[in-house]
């Protein structure tokens, strides 16, 4: 039982740190139908860049306590990454918004091969470790362990949901979200400016890859130039699962991967005699996404949305 | 529709002719190439040992070297095989059409295996600081070597270490299912239950993963005295943290992948206790060991984990030139199975198949955030 | 340029002229460059081989296949179990080869067939998962039957041999030396002109007719009658076997596979080149697919020009040649986004201003 518990515990909190990166791409494609690849190098960025002012503050001010450090190691990736993003539409996006829809993919992958470079480049190839800043809380419920940072991950990306749901639902600007996403000439001639609004799509979802970058980084302690990559396919498929373009799916397809693969991992191998093991923890999150997009292509939160493309 | 073709195939031939190779530089210089994976998620390894083959290149050069009455330079070529095994081979053939008297690499295994054919058709020497799959050496060729133990040999210490030394009885084995990580835990897989311990539990990961949570606590269940992973220092690193976290008392014991300073800043103060092994001898051992660790250090700050042996190779493959008296690969082929070479990773030498021969692996713990030597297998 | 209008009124002697090229071209690259590059441009044939597959997926039927990589590996790994130590089987190419590409075929249809439903990015990430899975069960399954020798890969794959006319070391014919990199280079080349035929043909037919029509609207194109569920699998099926012949042929080549070949990043790579080169349109689609091949090599030498320029390397040439690899895709895209040699028909879907007609809903933009 304790480790059943134990087990759903890893998947909640992996699923979480899914259920942040996907955000920023169901806003996105949400909007523009765009996969943004580039979005988990963002995330890197953020990472990087936290990581790079913790060590400056570290180095100045050492006796600081460890939560005010890595915030400040926040509140300078946020604004970056929000400059990055930004950019990011400007420049490679924005002009091919009426080309076909594989030209802007491949701007995309291009986009993520340049910036794992040019982070190469400013951070070097190594591995970088995450000094233990934050403080190590651990508690047993049920007997299983969970530890202070999981909670606030958890808390984190449920906070974070509920203010985009809330700001897409009930403010000006998420109206006029909505309306760009429904259909971009009418909210224009409705008066929307749907550059500003797609841009501000960037700037929030890249601001939401910054954070998500610091809590990775935190919880696994290391930060390295290609780490975008994988976690982006792994939010990205999450975003699908849950219906993309709809944020409330975006949480519940990064918890049910992050469920998925915890559950997956820790059990298959004794359930088939060793025969499966934990080698194909990737098949079955890959398995699910299948399943589900073959019989419900809309995601499991999503409009049906699948023929429309 | 045909003219598109034209030009496309000009447009190709302009781009492959605006680019060709320099003209050779004069006789006096010998080529050594230095293949790694210099982009991508195992960059860092690969600049490592080019690192360690550029600075012993460098001290030759520096102190002079002259074969056949004539003085000669090193020039060392570093090639970027992107740790794809495709790439490996184009590169290999790169450098062998350059002239190159010999290659140290590459890093992976994957990359080793199939350049070694093109260097074997070649008749150049390929040293491998780092590939360590038993495949590579056993395909018979006569130049292909390496000055880092194979898997088997590896594997069979630490087996034999984790059952011996280390007391345990319950095994459970992680492998990030790479050439390198699933051959050496196989390999300790075997001699540990030779030794008579029980595997209890077998689980995988990635190379590129970052969450052990649900093996670990799948693991947990099954209540291991030690836990061991075939695997590299990036994985370790949050590995050692996560079985903390979860309350995983077991012993954490792993291979040469993981026996560096960067496995003890990614793991923190979970890296306490860690065991883990690296073929040769203490560096701080080895007559020119600290002294290499300081000009490597001062050059190209911390080691990763290759660089000595990519160094040792250099030597090895430069010993072998003297004692031909000759750059020419046939030659300096011949002699490379009588090497006998005290390197800064210990003493080099080759069996039938270009393997290192009573080659020593020593194991160390983590004590105060700093390996410490525990004691050295012959 | 008058030398263009000279040879576009000869169709003849441009045939021949680019007849005498090929068969001439791995000996002036091989004398000029270096063998590496005859290397080089047999993997360019092998990825035009490639290209042109996905190109009848992707390019002529509309479906975005991001797990095209998957058929590649299957061939591939059908070479080696047949004709390898591993399993003691040494049978000839010629019954392999036929034989990966069916296997990839039906793959194809496997994978097809439960995703006719799904289009675009949807399509693109089942597809994407299906190529991840493929590569896992290759990458896992050593134990606990041994088939795929797991990560460690398989080595000695033989290579293509006409009775005892084997393609390695180097051969004499007439006095001229033929390594095993130029006689792989004309196998690859023939290949590529039977599958350049073969798309040629099958763009024009009917079938080809009826992928682009699905292509366009997959609604409209059903209530005309064509069959959508059928023409679907077949563009599937028919990507599939270009793609395990191609897999079988690099088996050879190499004589050694493992997973890590058969990344995502190779499904991405061959994507890109159709997508630069100019999708459904032959000529484009091979374009694109040399230049990413060979691309990334002459990158190589920006140490060798720096070394020429300043005396010095100045920035490190590795550090660099990914760096402007991915500048080059998204500069293209910008400023091309049709691709370098786009079909007639795409360039007036893109151009809708300059060319006759004003059919602006086309199947990729977003109408």
């Amino acid at each position: 039982m304790d480790i059943f518990v134990q087990q759903l515990i890893n998947g909640l909190v992996l699923g979480s740190i899914y259920a942040l990166v996907a955000l920023g791409y169901t806003m996105v494609y949400g909007i523009l139908e765009l996969i943004n690849f580039a979005h988990g190098e963002v995330t890197m960025f953020g990472a990087m860049v936290a990581l790079a002012v913790i060590g400056a503050v570290m180095g100045v001010a050492p006796e600081l306590p460890g939560i005010l450090i890595v915030l400040a190691g926040v509140l300078v990736a946020i604004p970056v990454c929000m400059l990055l993003g930004f950019s990011i539409e400007r420049l490679a996006y924005r002009p091919l918004r009426n080309a076909p829809r594989l030209a802007p993919l491949i701007t995309a992958i291009g986009l993520s091969i340049v910036l794992q470079n040019v982070a190469m480049l400013i951070w070097g190839r190594q591995y970088i470790a995450f000094p233990p800043l934050l403080p190590k809380g651990q508690y047993e419920v049920l007997g299983a362990h969970i530890s202070n940072l999981q909670i606030f991950i958890v808390a984190l990306s449920l906070l974070v949901m509920l203010g985009l749901w809330f700001m897409v639902k009930r403010t000006r600007l998420g109206r006029a979200m909505r309306a760009t996403a429904q259909s971009r000439e009418v909210a224009q001639l409705m008066g929307v400016n749907v550059n500003t609004v797609i841009a501000a799509t960037f700037v929030i979802g890249s601001a939401l890859a910054a954070v998500a970058g610091v809590m990775v980084s935190a919880y696994y302690g290391l930060a390295h130039y290609y780490m975008g990559f994988l976690l982006g396919l792994k939010a990205f498929s999450a975003a699908v699962l849950g219906g993309i373009g709809n944020i409330a799916g975006a949480m519940l397809g990064g918890l049910l991967l992050g469920v998925i693969e915890a559950l997956g991992a820790g059990y298959i191998g004794d359930l088939t005699g060793g025969f499966l093991g934990s080698h194909y923890q990737d098949v079955f999150a890959f398995f699910v996404l299948i399943l589900v997009l073959v019989f419900r292509p809309s995601g499991l939160l999503g409009e049906r949305v699948a023929t429309r493309a | 529709m045909r003219y598109p073709i034209v030009s496309a195939l000009l447009v190709t031939l302009i781009a492959v002719a605006g680019c060709s190779p320099k003209p050779e530089v004069g006789s006096e210089v010998i080529k050594i190439g230095s293949v790694a994976p210099l982009t991508g998620p195992q960059a860092h390894l690969g600049k490592d040992n080019e690192n360690g083959a550029r600075l012993a290149v460098e001290e030759i050069n520096a102190k002079g070297l002259s074969l056949g009455g004539k003085p000669v330079k090193l020039e060392l070529i570093g090639e970027d095989d992107q740790a794809d095994p495709k790439t490996g081979t184009v590169v290999a053939q790169k450098l062998v059409d350059m002239g190159v008297a010999g290659v140290i690499g590459h890093l992976n295994s994957g990359t080793t295996i199939p350049a070694s054919k093109i260097y074997a058709d070649a008749g150049i020497p390929q040293i491998s600081p780092s590939a360590t799959a038993i495949a590579y050496t056993a395909q018979g060729y006569k130049t292909a070597f390496r000055v880092m133990t194979n898997d088997e040999q590896q594997g069979k210490v630490l087996g034999q270490f984790a059952v011996h030394s280390m007391g345990a009885k319950r095994i459970a084995i992680i492998d990030d299912r790479t050439a390198y990580g699933q051959g050496l835990a196989d390999e300790f897989e075997k001699a540990a239950k030779a030794a008579g311990a029980s595997v209890v539990a077998r689980e995988f990961t990635s190379d590129r993963a970052t969450d052990f949570t649900a093996i670990l606590t799948s693991i947990k269940s099954k209540n291991p005295d030690v836990v061991f992973f075939g695997g590299m220092d990036p994985q370790g690193g949050p590995m050692a943290q996560q079985m903390k976290r979860l309350g995983l008392s077991a012993k954490f014991l792993g291979g040469d992948g993981i026996q560096n300073g960067n496995f003890i800043k990614l793991a923190g103060a979970e890296a306490e206790g860690t065991v883990a092994s690296l073929p040769g001898l203490p560096l701080d051992a080895m007559p020119g060991g600290a002294g290499f660790k300081q000009r490597f250090e001062a050059k190209f700050g911390p080691i990763q984990v290759y660089a000595p042996y990519a160094y040792d190779a250099v030597y090895v493959l430069i010993e072998a030139m003297k004692r031909a008296d000759s750059a020419e690969p046939a030659k300096v082929v011949a002699e490379l199975p009588k090497t006998d070479f005290e390197g800064v990773t210990g003493r080099i030498r080759f069996d039938a198949k270009g393997d290192t021969t009573g080659g020593a692996v020593t194991l160390y713990q983590v004590k105060n955030g700093a390996w410490v030597v525990l004691e050295t297998v012959k | 340029m008058p030398v263009v209008k000279f040879l576009r009124q000869r169709p003849q002697l441009t045939l021949l002229l680019l007849a005498i090229l090929l068969a001439v071209l791995p000996f002036l690259v091989g004398a000029s460059l270096g063998k590496s590059w005859i290397r080089v441009l047999d993997f360019a044939l092998l990825y035009v081989l490639l290209a042109l597959g996905l190109n009848i997926v992707v390019g002529y039927a509309g479906l975005l296949d991001l797990g095209y990589i998957a058929f590649y590996a299957l061939g591939a790994y059908l070479y080696a179990w047949l004709a390898s130590p591993h399993f003691g089987l040494h049978l000839p190419f010629w019954a392999i080869l036929p034989l990966g590409a069916l296997l990839a075929g039906l793959f194809g249809v496997l994978l097809g067939a439960p995703t006719l439903r799904l289009r675009g990015d949807y399509l693109a990430i089942v597809t994407l998962g299906f190529g991840e899975i493929i590569r896992i069960f290759m990458n896992n399954l050593n134990a606990p039957v041994n088939i795929t020798n797991g990560p460690q890969g398989m080595n000695l794959i033989d290579p293509i041999a006409f009775g005892d006319f084997a393609f390695k070391g180097t051969h004499h014919v007439f006095g001229i030396a033929f390594s095993s990199a130029h006689l792989y280079y004309y196998l690859f080349l023939a290949c590529v002109l039977l599958a350049m035929l073969i798309a040629l043909r099958l763009q024009d037919s009917r079938i080809g007719r009826a992928w682009a029509a699905i292509r366009e609207d997959e609604v409209a194109a059903a209530a005309m009658g064509i069959n959508t569920r059928n023409v679907k699998l077949l563009a599937f099926a028919m990507g599939a076997v270009f793609g395990g012949l191609a897999g079988g042929l690099f088996a050879a080549f190499q004589g050694f596979i493992s997973p890590e070949s058969f990344g995502l990043m190779e499904s991405i790579m061959v994507l890109c080149m159709i997508v630069l080169g100019g999708m459904g349109n032959i000529p484009g689609v091979i374009l694109g697919a040399v230049l990413l091949t060979v691309l990334p090599e002459a990158l190589r030498y920006i140490g060798d020009a720096q070394r020429a320029l300043l005396g010095h390397v100045a920035v490190d040439p590795a550090d660099l040649r990914m760096l402007l690899f991915g500048c080059a895709l998204i500069l293209m895209m910008l400023f091309r986004p049709e691709g370098l040699l786009p079909s007639r028909r795409r360039q007036r879907e893109l151009h809708p201003e300059e060319g006759p007609g004003e059919h602006a809903s086309l199947y990729d933009s977003r109408g």
